[in-house]
């Protein structure tokens, strides 16, 4: 309703403040009396720590203390956790290694803190962090899946034999197999999904504050769900009790899932405020960011998809092996099972499929999630693989995937899913005729005249968001329940406060979430104001991830709304001695239906305040809460073209056309969900073209800067063209599906189907650099 | 230590730092305007571009003490008053930022940009000339296009000015 309510393109409100430098990020805050911090981290891959020598750094000028890992454990500081439990098939319980916030007698990866140097100011406490002397001794390394598995492989962890996690299966491993042996057709491949590393531009910081004379304790963290890193921090690692502890995320500077977990820093910085009793702030330097962020992918996989005589699917089989890293990260168990093979029905309808999943130790950062986390993965196998099996079968590539989708809702997979709604059709006629992809053969032929290869490229995603209801993720193991909480404080002049348990780190929520408000109430998004990100202010919430603040967030302050309205009119029914049944609410006004009776919003809300004239027995005041817990998996789902045109004597790609169908069910702001698509193909097509962590065989971290890594820079990408299709979600109340992520999700398979069709050259894997693509135009000669 | 003075959004200010301080140390922790951000180390995102005699300058390649007298704009120093810059405008308008992160470097370089190209710019220098700014938002589809729009009002106010 209105100009600024639900499906209004509105400009963002949160604008205002980043546009002219009023942003206030973690690195922003000053404590009085603050003191800076500077890690000591490993310089080796793999090594025994034998000694630690503070004595030279702490009597360097500035510093105030040298910490290290045998005093956080003297303090009762816990080690950090995997908060998803997964059970191998043989039924054991996943092997999880000891992760101590600062490695006491081993270091496992390239960057692992092992002391902490505290100082008046950050340039003394990295001088002193360089004079502290630790004698190590290197072991053999593990840099990679293919070196983990290996019989006879160095162990990482005493707990993990062979460096192996966990041996899963989801899936019906025989009948996946009969219909393999009676196929018409099999295609197979080996895929490997690159390690990337997600890179938000702010680095992650930690300001920890322990106030003696309160007792108290305050961390802002560039954290993607504060709440979660309080709960996690108290309940787990000890560091405070919960009721004595806020945590605040405030401006923070991108997520995309590497902000969800809780990291040894921050835990570090709190617990030495307490240790040295002075606030200490850590900020990472890029470099720190790459050797210690959690890093997303780093999949092998093997595929097999079976075909009848009539190219329907009969089958689907997935071997892979994911690298966690050194350590397991917080959710990173849930990745590479849960989070991807339930995804491997894609859009289509298959009678059976089974996937088996190993999971491995390496001297790498932890793995865990990335925009996408293991949709990606489970996306980029299947659609890989249909455009080959359309090859293989001499048959277009839409057609096939238009033969096998599902077309009726609900549908059941054979790996857990229902899906609930969809039109995958729908979308892939979009995708088609924006971008003109029956008239392609023109345009390659057209490439071809001036030297170019032009080849185009499909891939119909689904995807699954708003990880729920909490009840389904608690019996697969997660240490968490996945709804979201919201209140909604209305004042007695009528402006909002909506408090929710999500967290905008670039969403726009800000905007959003107060378009519901003004859609409800007619009231301007001006007058809503959406408080997040601070535990003292917001008492519980799951935070921001899985593309689920709409699905989950949204739907939970529409149910606070639904109190609020409920109450709102009663007070308005007693009010103008009506029935609250004929009450509506329109434009800021409460009327009654077909008469001229009403009053301004704000006097029914002033009303609540004053409570001089409220209904028997009401109490007085116009604020509620709702915790909301979804009832499914909501799955946005589309369809992305990409066409390129190769330049045969270098390999460079251009990308001259990205087209995007998605459906993410209702809408709230165009706008931002466009920005969302467009965000999500940039760092899909990053993954497809430039993007790779590269470790040595000595577990050295190659790409560790922006000279290194090769990040999609505004010359990599051609502009998008974006648009929606739309099926409502039947499992919440808005109808929404989610956006976040889609993009991320889509855009690789898309992108490499094209190459391979424009090089003729089916083998090449991600990213596909000039080189890649160059190499791979030679060995199709 | 060096004793440095210069002219920061129009005010005059003065500090003592160490040699080794960089300009964006200096404005973020000496000067407070934390609105430039250090998002690298290696001089290759951009979220330190500020003005320095107006030319934009990654703020993390300087030091605080080549900066001795010299005038230098922020962001914090962009709008005129609660009038935006129209570049600002533009970011907005455009839906040109998400989380806000890289924004004061790509408007401080884009209003230099547009400086530079007074006959106009279109989409492929635009990106071209964006390559010292990383953003990992927006896949710089809206950024592009904020720039051009605002690129568009600044030149045709350029011209009238001219003309008058």
């Amino acid at each position: 309703m209105g100009m600024e309510g639900i499906g209004a393109r509105v400009a963002r409100k949160e604008d205002k403040r980043f546009i002219t430098g009023g942003g206030r990020y973690t690195d922003d805050m000053v404590v009085p009396g603050m003191k800076h911090a500077v890690f000591v981290r490993s310089p080796h891959a793999h090594a025994a720590i034998r000694k630690i020598n503070t004595k030279a750094a702490e009597a360097m000028p500035g510093v105030i203390g040298v910490l290290t890992g045998k005093q956080i454990k003297a303090d009762g500081i816990g080690n950090l956790i995997c908060g998803w439990a997964i059970t191998s098939k043989d039924g054991s319980p996943m092997n999880m290694g000891a992760w101590e916030p600062m490695a006491t007698s081993t270091a496992r990866f390239v960057g692992e803190a092992v002391a902490i140097v505290v100082a008046d100011t950050q340039a003394q406490a990295r001088d002193a962090a360089e004079a502290v002397e630790v004698t190590y001794k290197e072991k053999k390394v593990v840099p990679d899946i293919a070196a983990a598995l290996k019989k006879g492989a160095p162990q990482l962890h005493p707990e993990a034999p062979g460096n192996l996690i966990y041996d899963w299966e989801i899936g019906d491993s025989a009948a996946t197999d009969k219909a393999i042996a009676n196929a018409a057709h099999v295609t197979r491949m080996e895929i490997t999904n690159n390690r990337l590393v997600p890179n938000a531009m702010e680095p992650r910081a930690a300001l920890g504050h322990y106030d003696k004379a309160e007792d108290h304790y305050t961390c802002w963290t560039t954290s993607q769900n504060p709440h979660v890193a309080r709960l996690v921090m108290s309940a787990f690692y000890n560091v405070a009790p919960e009721n004595k502890f806020r945590v605040i995320a405030p401006d923070v500077g991108g997520g995309f899932g590497s902000k969800i977990f809780i990291y040894p820093e921050e835990i570090i910085c709190l617990w030495a405020s307490k240790r040295t009793g002075v606030p200490v702030k850590w900020v990472a330097d890029r470099t720190e960011s790459f050797m210690t962020d959690a890093h997303g992918r780093d999949h092998v996989s093997t595929i097999e998809i079976a075909f009848d005589k009539d190219n329907k699917i009969t089958g689907l089989k997935a071997d892979t092996v994911a690298n966690l890293g050194a350590y397991m990260s917080l959710f990173s168990s849930s990745v590479p099972t849960y989070l991807y093979a339930t995804l491997l029905s894609g859009q289509y309808n298959i009678p059976a499929i089974h996937c088996n999943v190993r999971t491995c130790y390496t001297n790498t950062a932890p793995v865990d999630a990335y925009r996408g986390a293991g949709r990606p993965e489970a996306c980029y196998l299947i659609e890989r693989t249909m455009e080959t099996a359309a090859r293989e079968l001499g048959v277009s590539a839409a057609e096939l995937r238009s033969k096998n989708f599902i077309t009726e809702f609900p549908h059941q997979t054979p790996v857990i899913m229902a899906y609930d709604a969809g039109d995958f059709q729908a979308s892939l006629d979009a995708a088609m005729t924006a971008s003109k992809y029956d008239s392609f053969e023109r345009r390659r032929k057209a490439a071809a005249k001036k030297g170019k290869l032009r080849g185009i490229g499909m891939s119909c995603y689904i995807e699954a968001c708003g990880i729920a209801p909490s009840a389904a993720v608690g019996s697969l193991g997660a240490g968490v329940g996945l709804w979201e909480s919201a209140e909604v404080r209305v004042n007695a002049v009528g402006s909002i406060e909506i408090l929710t348990g999500s967290h905008s780190h670039g969403q726009g929520h800000e905007t959003t979430f107060a378009q519901l408000a003004s859609d409800r109430f007619g009231v301007p998004i001006d007058s809503v104001s959406i408080v997040h990100g601070d535990t003292d202010k917001v008492q519980m919430g799951m935070g921001t991830y899985g593309s689920r603040s709409g699905a989950v967030g949204m739907s939970a302050i529409e149910k606070a709304l639904d109190k609020v309205e409920a109450k709102a009119k009663k007070v308005a029914a007693h009010l103008l001695e009506a029935d609250d049944k004929d009450i509506v609410i329109e434009n800021g006004e409460v009327k009654v239906a077909g008469t001229d009776k009403k009053l301004q919003w704000f006097e029914v809300c002033l009303s609540a305040y004053t409570a001089h004239n409220i209904p028997d027995g009401m109490e007085p005041g116009l604020k509620e809460s709702a915790f909301y817990d979804p009832t499914n998996f909501t799955f946005p789902a589309g369809c992305y073209i990409c066409e390129v045109e190769v330049d045969p004597e270098t390999g460079d790609t251009e990308i001259v056309q990205f087209v995007a169908a998605d459906d993410f069910g209702k809408i709230i702001n165009p706008m931002i969900v466009e920005g969302q698509v467009h965000g999500g193909i940039a760092q899909g097509i990053g993954q497809a073209l430039l993007e790779c962590a590269h470790y040595d065989s000595g577990g050295e971290l190659l790409t560790a800067s922006y000279m290194d890594y090769a990040m999609p820079r505004a010359d990599n990408l051609p502009s998008f063209d974006v648009s929606t299709t739309e099926t409502a979600c039947p499992s919440n109340p808005l109808g929404i599906k989610g956006c976040g992520e889609a993009g991320a999700i889509g855009s690789p398979p898309a992108v490499i189907n094209a190459i391979t069709d424009a090089i003729g050259n089916n083998n090449l894997a991600m990213p596909a650099t000039s080189q890649a693509v160059w190499a791979a135009i030679q060995a199709a000669k | 230590m060096s004793d440095i003075s210069m002219v920061v959004n129009g005010r005059n200010v003065s500090g003592s730092v160490e040699d080794r301080t960089l300009l964006v140390h200096f404005l973020r922790e000496g000067l407070g305007l934390t609105g430039t951000h250090v998002g690298c180390d290696t001089s290759q995102c951009g979220a330190c571009v500020v003005h320095v005699n107006g030319k934009a300058v990654k703020s993390c390649t300087m030091l605080a003490a080549q900066a001795d007298g010299a005038d230098v704009t922020t962001i914090e120093g962009l709008a005129d008053g609660d009038n935006l810059n129209p570049v600002q405008a533009a970011f907005k308008e455009h839906h040109g930022l998400q989380c806000g992160f890289c924004t004061p470097g790509m408007i401080m370089a884009a209003t230099d940009m547009i400086n530079r190209h007074p006959e106009g710019l279109d989409e492929a220098t635009v990106r071209a000339e964006l390559e010292g700014n990383i953003c990992r938002c927006t896949g710089y589809h809206n950024i592009v296009k904020a720039i051009l729009a605002a690129s568009k009002k600044m030149n045709k106010k350029g011209k009238a000015k001219k003309a008058a």
